[in-house]
């Protein structure tokens, strides 16, 4: 009974080549594909430049272990099957567990990589064919804090309210806890002109660049912002003028900046006094400055707070909403962007609508031909959904769509265990990830070139990423998949279709007049090369490249100050656990490394889990440089190779996040959680180093 | 439900009630009252220093807001103390005659400036004399501004830490300043006579004068301070700052144990278990008074136990670091300070250049650091309080950590690309090294265009592009085509 609709079987023809985007991050590099090759192409993002992982992603369409059918686990072991045979067990094995344990009992799980059209389709699958409010994504482990902080301050979350190209006429950037050498290289091309001031526990390629390199203890940024936003103010930067205009509540945040004179939140933060006011100067005597937030500060369990302490210093600065000056955050991954915007978040509906909206909710029940009361209400987040699987209150069911949480959750291990107890666990990728390597049926799906999409990058700007080349056969499209298995659920075919056009064009109509407004973005404009940031309300609208210039998203028009205060980490160093562990990305590697180590060059280049130290520290442990070291938290080991760094502090190792097995870095992390986005706190756990 | 009332307003009972507030909000569970002296919102007294530089105006120092009674369901009385307690009925009299019955009663009454009995600082009635000044209130402050014109002539009874601020402060406004400090060198509480003298020296640069070893025996207003050693330095403002005492007597008059300040245990209780002290009025054993971070500590504490959040919670001590907040002055002094550089029990590793305002003495007792003077080495000062805080083992290269350089600056690019060792990554975007250019060099790639197509080298940030050129200017000299 499969009726999906056949996609005709071409792409470019040999020989020509068609525009795309690189398969990674947010910055979404413009590139083109003739034959698979990738080669760079002019694009404002990355104006011609690609990293190393842009330039090999063709290697991905070429991965030596392509999923090219459906795998179905018999006997413990997974065995090749049909479609039809996969699609049917799922959907049979779906109606069971909700007839035993209701329709909260299966979930899903998505991915900020998804296309807008996929990210769009999975939640409305969630909410309409399964009927469940268990849906989240790994975004919330990348950009949620950040999301949180902007709604709070500026009534709207884009993670650049402004094109990535006016970064190139600023004087000052302050970056916190950003990282952007190495994470996504072609970017820091925009800040030639720049005097950098970056914040960050490590001496990264990014901070050995910069003017101003200030390292404050793993999980004391908010400190250093407060202490800054003193400097500001104690040394008369204040703009009185911005701050009476346009915001509201400084007063009351004062009463607590007024707590952290930079002597105080030196003897917090490790931070000197002097660099703080420095800091402070050299924003304040800035014609246009920026202040930029990355992982680094926003994956903390107060990562919402310390994202809306940085906004607090811009808003004193008057930077926000000024032209040629700013706040942003680095969004991460490829759709980090749209995909935070359109349903696939627990609280969410299309058009970064809340759940719990009524209006919201017929709107977009509207768009979808169901009663409003049908859709479930808000769900769990990524951690807490994933924390109860398998349990007595939690899902008996998950499929994962462009995530591989078995590497990328923190507590790891915890987590791995959730997901064996499950009755059914469904994984769509194009390779086995250490994920599906779990799954009782795993879906082979197309990735990046094979397909059409839109992608929203960092600056909130929808992509076309055109389709070209054909994929393998045996493989099917996520939107296929989504259908097959809702007309299994009793769906019409109709209301799930898998042409990414027409899906976009529901997208469209879903989120019209919500904060993030596609209605105006087609195909056609985005193919006839018009730059697109959202809101875009309708077809002749030329779209917003820049938010706020004019006035905030709040109904009063004005920013929002944020009175938060320092507390920090969860789990602080202790005679037991005396190091803390702060773990991050490398150049050659993205997310969980499921694609990049897949890449021969990449893995050449950084082929096996290693974990930075100060070169006194692992003396202190009997560690030489290059030796194998265990490390261990209260929630698991790692077994990584020590690289002796000099730059490090004493106190702090860092491990890259990327590697599988025993050299999973998340088997140390913390789940502590942020009240506001329910982010984990990646970013600083206690750890113990020894000889392996 | 149990009431709590808090005796005294200043940054220990403020903030005191705010961290009570913050573990029980409810006012049915607890009642929370403070009684305030001045008829002011508390401010922070830390901040006082910045006021007199005129950095900052009076209104910032403010603690709270003036909602912020109402919004956390405190009684807060201003311009009332509490004048007698009654522990045998928990009910403490206020000034205007009102009483206020408590569970439990905080003392955080502060301390108050102390004044040397010096012919003519105060007048008939027993104030200060006109062109007097103590440096401890906000009134102080707008007693010293008012006073303090460009070419003010200042004297600063007084070189300890607030002395020294004060004086900062008046010099950045204009005045001609000049210390007198009884003991041989500046801050002799805090910093051994070398550090002193550098701190001196520094101070000197920015015009403030000195008049060590002596003290003032008379002042005569509108005209000068007669000092003990016969001298004569003509004044328009003296400041006095010669320490604080503890504000004790309402405790010892209610009968309760009273040594410096009013004694406490680790549970902050006085000799009464229903009475607290906290703060500057208090007496811990091992605790230095007067500086605000025991303060906030003990605040925590104290919190914690009457909210029955953790009534287990205990205040053991605060490490004390003293930071001198003068402009263009960086100074941290911690821990055991006065140590010679001889002694046989501890390492001690010192590091001075005067001319250039640097004292930097470290002292380490088993890799940890025991005490440490930090003069002008900012970074130095931070990393040495992090290492004193969290009890860190101190790096290998101590001289290194004394002068701040313990962070190595970014890898200096080699004067010659020939210098270069092969394996160093000349462009990180696509993990190119030197050997990988030279190699492609070899294969045919004569110019850079030709090694960015053979390696990618510059094709990411560009950032590298000055270097591969200048590595293709070598190659072409030592390699032509």
């Amino acid at each position: 009974m499969d009726v999906r609709v056949a996609h005709a079987d071409i792409a470019a023809p040999v020989g020509t080549a068609v525009d795309t985007h690189c398969p990674y991050c947010a910055l979404q590099c413009g590139m083109s594909l003739t034959d698979g090759e990738v080669a760079p192409r002019d694009f404002p993002t990355n104006r011609g430049g690609l990293c190393q992982k842009g330039w090999t992603a063709g290697s991905l369409l070429r991965a030596q272990d392509r999923l090219t059918t459906p795998l179905v686990r018999e006997c413990g072991v997974l065995r090749p099957a049909t479609w039809d045979e996969a699609l049917d067990l799922i959907a049979t094995r779906i109606r069971e567990t909700q007839v035993q344990h209701g329709r909260d009992a299966v979930a899903v799980f998505g991915g900020g990589g998804l296309t807008n059209e996929k990210a769009y389709q999975l939640g409305k699958f969630a909410r309409v064919a399964l009927g469940t409010s268990q849906v989240d994504y790994n975004g919330r482990f990348c950009m949620s804090s950040a999301a949180a902080a902007g709604n709070r301050a500026f009534g709207i979350d884009r993670g650049m309210p402004f094109p990535v190209t006016d970064l190139a006429n600023a004087d000052v950037v302050l970056l916190a806890g950003a990282n952007p050498a190495e994470t996504m290289p072609p970017f820091v091309q925009h800040f030639r002109k720049s005097r950098l001031i970056v914040i960050d526990p490590r001496r990264t390629p990014t901070a050995e660049s910069a003017a101003l390199h200030l390292r404050p203890a793993p999980g004391t940024d908010l400190a250093l912002a407060l202490g800054i936003l003193h400097a500001v103010v104690a040394d008369g930067h204040l703009r009185h003028d911005y701050v009476a205009e346009r915001t509201f509540g400084f007063e009351q945040t004062w009463r607590v900046v007024a707590g952290w004179w930079p002597e105080h939140a030196e003897r917090v933060t490790g931070v000197s006094a002097t660099d703080q006011r420095r800091a402070a100067a050299m924003l304040a005597g800035a014609d246009n400055a920026y202040i930029l937030t990355g992982r680094g500060t926003e994956q903390h369990a107060r990562g919402s707070d310390m994202v809306s302490a940085w906004i607090n210093l811009a808003l004193a600065l008057g930077l926000p909403g000024r032209a040629g000056s700013g706040y942003g955050c680095l969004t991460g991954q490829g759709n980090g962007q749209g995909g935070r915007e359109h349903g696939q978040k627990a609280d969410q509906l299309p058009g970064y609508r809340k759940i719990n909206d009524p209006a919201a909710r017929e709107h977009v029940a509207g768009v979808w031909g169901v009663p409003a009361d049908s859709l479930p209400g808000p769900g769990r987040s990524a951690y807490e959904l994933l924390d109860t699987l398998g349990t007595d209150d939690g899902p008996k069911a998950l499929l994962v769509f462009g995530s591989n949480v078995a590497v990328s959750a923190p507590r790891a291990a915890h987590i791995t265990d959730r997901l064996s107890d499950l009755d059914l666990l469904v994984v769509a990728d194009f390779v086995l990830s250490e994920t599906a390597e779990m799954a009782d049926v795993v879906l082979p799906v197309t990735q990046w070139a094979e397909e059409d999409g839109t992608m929203t990058n960092l600056e909130g700007r929808v992509l076309l990423r055109q389709r070209a080349v054909v994929p393998p056969m045996g493989v099917r499209a996520d939107l296929d998949v989504l259908q097959g298995l809702a007309i299994r659920l009793g769906q019409p075919a109709q209301r799930f279709p898998t042409d990414p056009e027409t899906v976009f064009a529901e997208l469209r109509r879903a989120s019209a007049g919500g904060p993030a407004d596609y209605s105006g973005v087609t195909y056609q404009r985005l193919r006839d090369g018009d730059a697109l940031h959202w809101p875009v309300p309708d077809v002749d609208h030329p779209g917003t490249p820049r938010l706020f210039l004019d006035r905030f998203a709040h109904p009063d028009g004005r920013a929002r100050f944020a009175p938060v205060d320092h507390t920090g980490p969860a789990e602080p160093a202790d005679a037991e656990y005396p190091l803390l562990a702060t773990t991050g990305r490398v150049l050659q590697h993205y997310q969980s490394g499921a694609q990049t180590r897949r890449v021969p060059e990449l893995l050449a280049a950084v082929p096996e889990p290693y974990v930075e130290v100060h070169p006194d520290t692992a003396a202190r442990a009997g560690l030489s440089d290059g030796e194998w070291a265990l490390v261990s938290s209260r929630r698991g080991q790692v077994r990584a190779r020590v690289r002796h760094i000099p730059s490090m502090r004493l106190d702090v190792v860092f491990l890259p996040f990327h590697f599988p097995g025993t050299g999973r870095a998340n088997l140390l992390t913390n789940p502590a959680l942020d009240p506001t986005s329910r982010m984990p706190e990646f970013k600083v756990c206690a750890v113990r180093l020894e000889v392996a | 439900m149990r009431r709590v009332v808090v005796a005294g307003y200043g940054m220990a009972g403020a903030r005191f009630a705010e961290e009570l507030r913050r573990r029980e909000p409810d006012p049915e569970r607890i009642a929370l009252t403070v009684l305030g002296e001045e008829s002011q919102r508390a401010y922070n007294r830390i901040l006082l220093s910045t006021v007199v530089a005129g950095s900052m105006p009076e209104e910032s120092v403010l603690l709270h807001d003036e909602s912020w009674a109402q919004q956390h369901n405190v009684d807060l009385r201003l311009g009332v103390a509490a004048q007698r307690i009654d522990r045998s009925s928990r009910q403490v009299t206020l000034t205007d005659d009102s009483t206020v019955d408590y569970d439990a009663l905080v003392l955080a009454t502060g301390s108050r400036a102390f004044v040397p009995p010096i012919d003519g600082v105060r007048a008939d009635d027993g104030d200060l004399a006109d062109g007097v000044a103590t440096f401890r209130t906000i009134d102080d402050c707008r007693r010293i501004v008012g006073r303090a014109k460009q070419g003010c002539l200042a004297v600063v009874l007084g070189g300890g830490l607030l002395g020294l601020e004060a004086a900062r402060g008046l010099a950045g406004r204009g005045c001609r300043v000049t210390v007198v400090h009884l003991a041989g060198h500046l801050m002799e509480r805090q910093l051994d006579p070398s550090g002193g003298r550098v701190l001196r020296g520094a101070l000197e640069a920015m015009g403030i004068e000195f008049r060590m070893g002596t003290s003032v025996a008379g002042y005569l207003p509108g005209d000068g301070v007669k000092l003990s050693d016969g001298g004569y330095l003509p004044a328009d403002l003296l400041v006095v700052s010669a320490g604080v005492r503890a504000e004790t007597t309402l405790a010892a008059e209610a009968g309760l144990d009273v040594a410096q300040g009013v004694v406490i245990d680790d549970a902050l209780r006085t000799s009464d278990a229903r009475i607290h002290a906290i703060g500057d009025c208090a007496s811990h054993p091992g605790t230095i008074s007067g500086l605000v971070a025991p303060a906030w500590d003990q605040a925590a504490v104290l919190a914690d136990l009457l909210s029955g959040v953790d009534p287990t919670a205990r205040y053991r001590g605060t490490p004390v670091v003293t930071r001198l907040k003068a402009k263009g002055i960086d100074l941290a002094a911690l821990g055991e300070t006065q140590i010679s550089v001889d002694a046989e029990d501890a390492e001690v590793v010192r590091v001075q250049d005067p001319a250039r305002g640097l004292y930097a003495k470290l002292v380490l007792r088993g890799e940890r650091v025991a005490g440490a003077i930090v003069l002008g080495a900012p970074d130095a000062a931070a990393t040495i309080t992090q290492l004193y805080d969290h009890g860190t083992p101190a790096p290998e290269d101590r001289l290194a950590l004394l002068l701040g350089r313990a962070l190595p600056e970014a890898a200096a690019v080699a004067s010659s690309p020939a210098a270069l060792p092969a394996s160093s990554v000349i462009c990180r975007c696509n993990t190119v090294s030197k050997a990988d250019l030279v190699s492609a060099w070899r294969d045919g790639a004569r110019s850079v265009d030709g090694l960015a197509t053979a390696t990618r080298a510059t094709t990411g940030c560009g950032s590298c592009k000055d270097l591969v050129c200048g590595l293709a200017d070598w190659l072409t000299s030592v390699d032509p085509a």
